[in-house]
C-alpha cells in the first residue's frame, strides 16, 4: 500500500511538471503585446517607472527573455521556493492575495456538498428503489434538469425572481451596504444572507450527478446476488434495502465524495463570477481577464495539483473502504 | 420431406412447423436496441425536442424573412425649435441719399403718425410720400432721399446685406403688388408674397416678420420663410413643409403675447436602431440591442451552438478513438506514454485555459469567424482524454477475446484489426459518451459566450443573447431577450441528456425494462 502510494506521488510530480510546463508555454505562447500593454499600463501609474524599465523588469521576473525551455526551469524552480511572484492586477503577492480569497470560497463549496450529499443520497435511493415509478422518472428529471441547466443561466433567473421580484437578496456582492455598522453576529448573517443564492445555484447544478451516480450504483447492488439471498430469507425489505445494499452502495459513494474534496479549495468559477462573490474564483477570472499571468499561473498550478490529489485520494479511498479491491 | 414442412393452407399462407426458425422473430441487436430505446419514454421525449430544435435552427434560418444581423430602424419624433418670429412693429429708415440723417427720420416719424404731408428740416421741405401700407417715401422734389419702411428686405443668408437702394426698389415693387425692378443694372422680380426673384431663383423676401434660427448652422430657406408667413397670416397653428431637397417636417407655431414673438418648433423625425423593442407581429420575440430580430438570432445563435457542439465532439472522439483505441490495443511503452498524456490533459484546468485563450484572442483582435474555429478547436483538442481513457479500458479487455486471437491468425493487418475489429465494439459507449458531452459542450461554449469570450457578435450563439443581462435593466425589464434563449439552451441539453440516457440503458442489455 504504502509503496503504491509513493508510486502515484511520484508519478503525480511527473505529470504535473508537464502540465506546468504545457501552462507555462502556453502563457508563453500568448501575444507578446500582452507583457507590453501590461508594462505599459504599470508605467502609467502615478510614480511608476518608465515603460522600458517595467518591460524589462516583468521579462527577467518571469524569465520571457530567455526560451521557453529554460525560462521554464527558471519559474519552476521559483516556484518551488515558494516565490509566485507579484500578482499585476491585485499588486500584492499571489499567495497573500490567494489566502485572502481562499476562505469564503472553502465555506461556499463545503456548504454545497453537505447540501448535495443530503438531497443527492435519499433521493437516488428512492429512485432505485422504485424503478421506472413516477417518483423515479421524477428525481431522473429533476436530476438531469439540474445537469442541463447552465449556470448562468439558472443564476440569472434566480436573481430575476428573489433579487429583483421579491427583493429579498441583494443581487450581487458578499456582503452589504451597512456592513461595517453590524456587530460580529450580524457581520456573520449578512454574509450567510448573501450566500444563500450562489450555495442554492452551486447545489442545484451539481446536485444531479450525484443523485444519478448513487441510482446506478444502488440499482446494481440491488440486482445482485446476495439481495436475493437476503429476500430470501425473509427479511424485512427496510432491512434488505438500508442495511444490505446501501451499506454496498456506500462504497462508490465515498470513493466519489472523498473525490470531490479537494475541489472544494478551486472555488466556483463561473458561480462566484456571476455572484461577485470575491472568492478564489470570481479573483481568479478577473485575473485572467486581465491577463495577470502570475495569478493565472498559480491558479492553474493549484487547481492541477488539486486534481492529482482527488485523483490518488480516490484511488487510495477506494481501496481502503473496500476489501476487494487490492492494490498492486 | 418438403410437404411435411411446409404445409400450404386455404388462403396460401404459408405455415411452418412448430421447430422452425421462421416461427421466431428475430430481431437484429440493432433493432433491439432501437426497441428498448423507443420504449424509454424520457429518451423519446429528448428525441422529439432534439429534432425540433434542429428544425428550429436549421430550418428557421432559411424560412425567417430577416437575416441574422439585419439591423431595424425605427423613427422617433423629437420636438426642437427651429425658428422664432417676430413681427416688426416699429418703422426702419433707409438712407438713399446722405442727406436724410438722422434729424429728418425723427421727423419722418412724426409725419406718419400725425398724417402730415411734408416734413422740414434744416431749412428745406421734403414731401413724405405714402407707397402703400407700411411704406413711405421722403422726397426732395421728385428724388426719393430716404424711407420708412415696416417690411423687412433680407436674404437667406442673415449675413448678405443688400444695398438701401435695392431694398427700395424692391419694397416698391412689393407694396404694388409685385413686378419687375431693375437696380445696378440687374433684374429682379417681386410678387405680391414679397418673394423676390432673381432670374427665376429665390433672391431675398419682403416681409414685416423677422424670423431668426433658433439652432446654429441653419439656414433658413426663403420658401421656408414664404410658407411660414402664409401660415402666420392665416393664424393656423401647425404646418407640413416640404422643402426643396424634399423632406418633410412637421412643424407647430406657438405665440407668446409676453415677448409678442412666435416661435416655431420643428417635429424632426430620427431615425434610431429598434432596440429592445417588445414582441410584436413583426418581430416575435422583440429585438436586441442592436435591433435585431430577436427570433432570428435565436435561430442562427441554436445553429452555431449546435454546430459548435457537434464539431467539438468529433475532434475529441476522433482522438479519444485512434489514441484510446492505439493505447488499448499495443499495451506496453505505448499504452504508458498515451496514458500519461492522457493524465496530463485530465490534469490541465480546462475552464481557466479556455478563458485565458478567450481573453488572448480579444488581445489579438482575432476576426469573431476565424475565433469560432479556433474555439471548435481548443475545445476539442482538451475533450479527448476522457473518451480515450474509456476506448482503452474497453480494447483492453476486448483484445484478450477469442475473435481477436482469429484476426491474428488470418493475418489481417493492425490499423484494420484495432479500427475494424476492436472500435466497433466500442461504438455503443462512444455513442453514449458523444451524446452526453454533446450537452456539456454545448454548456461550455454557450458559458464562454456568456462571458464574452467565446462566439462574438455579429454571429449569434445562445451564451451570447443571455449576455444582455449583464445590464441589470435588461435583467429585469426585458424577459424576452434572455429567458427564451436560456430556455432553448436548458432545453438541448437536456435532450441531449435525455437521448444519451436513453441510448445507455438501451445498449446495455442487463439493464432489465
Amino acid at each position: 500500500m504504502r509503496k503504491y502510494v509513493v508510486k502515484r506521488l511520484l508519478l503525480s510530480v511527473v505529470i504535473l511538471f508537464f502540465v506546468c510546463f504545457i501552462i507555462y508555454a502556453l502563457m508563453r505562447c500568448l501575444p507578446s503585446s500582452y507583457v507590453e500593454r501590461m508594462a505599459m499600463e504599470l508605467s502609467q501609474k502615478p510614480g511608476a517607472k518608465s515603460y522600458q524599465e517595467w518591460l524589462d523588469q516583468l521579462n527577467a521576473q518571469y524569465h520571457l527573455d530567455r526560451g521557453i525551455i529554460p525560462g521554464y526551469l527558471m519559474q519552476l524552480v521559483e516556484m518551488i521556493k515558494g516565490n509566485f511572484g507579484d500578482s499585476w492586477k491585485f499588486t500584492v503577492p499571489v499567495v497573500e492575495q490567494f489566502q485572502k480569497c481562499i476562505g469564503v470560497s472553502f465555506v461556499m463549496g463545503a456548504i454545497s456538498l453537505v447540501l448535495e450529499i443530503i438531497i443527492a443520497i435519499p433521493l437516488g435511493i428512492i429512485a432505485a428503489t422504485k424503478q421506472y415509478s413516477k417518483a423515479d422518472y421524477a428525481i431522473t428529471v429533476f436530476a438531469l434538469a439540474g445537469i442541463s441547466l447552465p449556470t448562468f443561466f439558472f443564476a440569472t433567473l434566480l436573481k430575476l425572481v428573489f433579487s429583483v421580484k421579491l427583493g429579498w437578496f441583494d443581487l450581487v456582492g458578499l456582503i452589504g451596504r451597512n456592513y461595517n455598522t453590524l456587530d460580529s453576529m450580524g457581520q456573520f448573517l449578512d454574509k450567510a444572507h448573501h450566500l444563500v443564492l450562489p450555495i442554492t445555484t452551486l447545489v442545484v447544478i451539481s446536485v444531479g450527478s450525484l443523485m444519478r451516480y448513487t441510482r446506478t450504483n444502488m440499482l446494481e447492488e440491488l440486482n445482485s446476488d446476495y439481495i436475493r439471498t437476503a429476500r430470501a430469507k425473509g427479511l424485512s425489505e427496510r432491512k434488505v434495502i438500508y442495511h444490505h445494499a446501501f451499506r454496498n452502495t456506500l462504497i462508490p459513494l465515498v470513493t466519489v465524495i472523498g473525490n470531490s474534496l479537494p475541489g472544494l479549495f478551486s472555488g466556483a468559477l463561473i458561480t462566484e463570477t456571476l455572484f461577485a462573490i470575491p472568492g478564489i474564483g470570481y479573483n481568479s477570472y478577473q485575473a485572467m481577464i486581465a491577463g495577470d499571468i502570475p495569478f493565472s499561473m498559480f491558479f492553474m498550478t493549484f487547481i492541477a495539483i488539486l486534481t492529482l490529489a482527488s485523483n490518488l485520494l480516490a484511488d487510495i479511498l477506494y481501496a481502503v473502504v473496500d476489501p476487494r479491491v487490492r492494490i498492486s | 420431406m418438403s410437404d411435411e414442412n411446409k404445409n400450404v393452407n386455404q388462403n396460401g399462407e404459408e405455415q411452418y412447423s412448430l421447430n422452425d426458425d421462421r416461427r421466431v422473430k428475430v430481431l437484429s441487436p440493432g433493432a433491439m436496441v432501437a426497441k428498448r430505446f423507443f420504449r424509454n419514454r424520457l429518451a423519446v421525449t429528448g428525441m422529439v425536442i432534439l429534432i425540433i430544435m434542429f428544425i428550429f435552427s436549421f430550418i428557421g434560418g432559411l424560412v425567417s424573412p430577416y437575416r441574422e444581423d439585419e439591423v431595424f430602424y425605427r423613427r422617433d419624433y423629437i420636438n426642437k425649435e427651429y425658428v422664432g418670429v417676430t413681427e416688426n412693429t416699429e418703422y426702419r429708415y433707409l438712407e438713399l441719399t446722405e442727406e436724410y440723417g438722422a434729424v429728418q427720420q425723427a421727423m419722418t416719424v412724426l409725419a406718419i403718425q400725425q398724417d402730415k404731408p411734408t416734413i422740414e428740416a434744416k431749412g428745406k421741405t421734403y414731401d413724405v410720400v405714402k407707397e402703400g401700407e407700411g411704406l413711405y417715401s421722403i422726397k426732395d422734389g421728385d428724388t426719393a432721399i430716404g424711407a420708412a419702411y415696416l417690411d423687412i428686405v433680407s436674404a437667406e443668408d442673415s449675413s448678405v446685406k443688400f444695398t438701401p437702394d435695392f431694398q427700395y426698389q424692391a419694397l416698391l415693387a412689393y407694396i404694388g403688388g409685385g413686378g419687375a425692378f431693375t437696380v445696378d443694372g440687374e433684374e429682379y422680380e417681386a410678387d405680391e408674397l414679397g418673394m423676390i426673384t432673381k432670374g427665376g431663383e429665390s433672391y431675398a423676401v419682403c416681409s414685416r416678420y423677422i424670423v431668426q434660427s433658433k439652432t446654429s448652422g441653419t439656414v433658413i430657406s426663403n420658401e421656408f420663410r414664404e410658407a411660414l408667413i402664409e401660415h402666420l397670416a392665416t393664424g393656423e397653428e401647425a404646418f407640413t413643409f416640404t422643402d426643396p431637397e424634399g423632406e418633410t417636417a412637421e412643424y407647430t407655431l406657438v405665440y407668446d403675447p409676453a415677448t409678442k414673438i412666435w416661435s416655431v418648433k420643428q417635429e424632426v423625425s430620427t431615425q434610431v436602431f429598434d432596440t429592445y423593442s417588445f414582441p410584436s407581429k413583426t418581430h416575435w420575440l422583440g429585438t436586441d440591442r442592436n435591433g435585431m430580430d430577436m427570433l432570428t438570432r435565436l435561430m442562427y445563435g441554436g445553429r452555431i451552438s449546435l454546430m459548435v457542439g457537434f464539431i467539438v465532439v468529433i475532434i475529441s472522439t476522433v482522438l479519444g478513438v485512434v489514441l484510446g483505441g492505439v493505447a488499448g490495443y499495443f499495451g506496453g511503452w505505448i499504452d504508458n506514454l498515451v496514458m500519461r498524456i492522457v493524465d496530463i490533459f485530465y490534469c490541465i484546468p480546462s475552464t481557466p485555459v479556455i478563458i485565458i485563450l478567450g481573453a488572448a484572442m480579444d488581445g489579438m483582435r482575432v476576426e469573431p469567424k476565424i475565433r469560432i474555429f479556433y474555439l471548435m478547436l481548443i475545445l476539442g483538442v482538451l475533450g479527448w482524454p476522457g473518451t480515450a481513457r474509456m476506448v482503452r479500458g474497453q480494447i483492453l479487455s476486448l483484445r484478450e477475446q477469442e475473435f481477436m486471437t482469429a484476426t491474428e491468425a488470418c493475418g489481417i493487418r493492425v490499423s484494420r484489426r484495432i479500427f475494424r475489429h476492436l472500435i466497433p465494439n466500442v461504438i455503443p459507449q462512444l455513442i453514449v459518451i458523444s451524446t452526453m458531452s454533446l450537452g456539456s459542450t454545448i454548456i461550455t461554449e454557450s458559458t464562454l459566450s456568456f462571458l464574452g469570450l467565446g462566439v462574438k457578435f455579429p454571429y449569434a450563439s445562445w451564451g451570447n443573447i443571455i449576455n444582455d443581462v449583464s445590464n441589470s435593466f435588461v435583467l429585469t425589464n426585458y424577459w424576452f431577450i434572455w429567458i427564451p434563449a436560456g430556455v432553448c439552451l436548458m432545453l438541448t441539453v437536456l435532450a441531449f441528456n435525455f437521448v444519451g440516457d436513453g441510448l445507455r440503458d438501451a445498449f446495455d442489455p442487463r439493464m432489465k425494462r
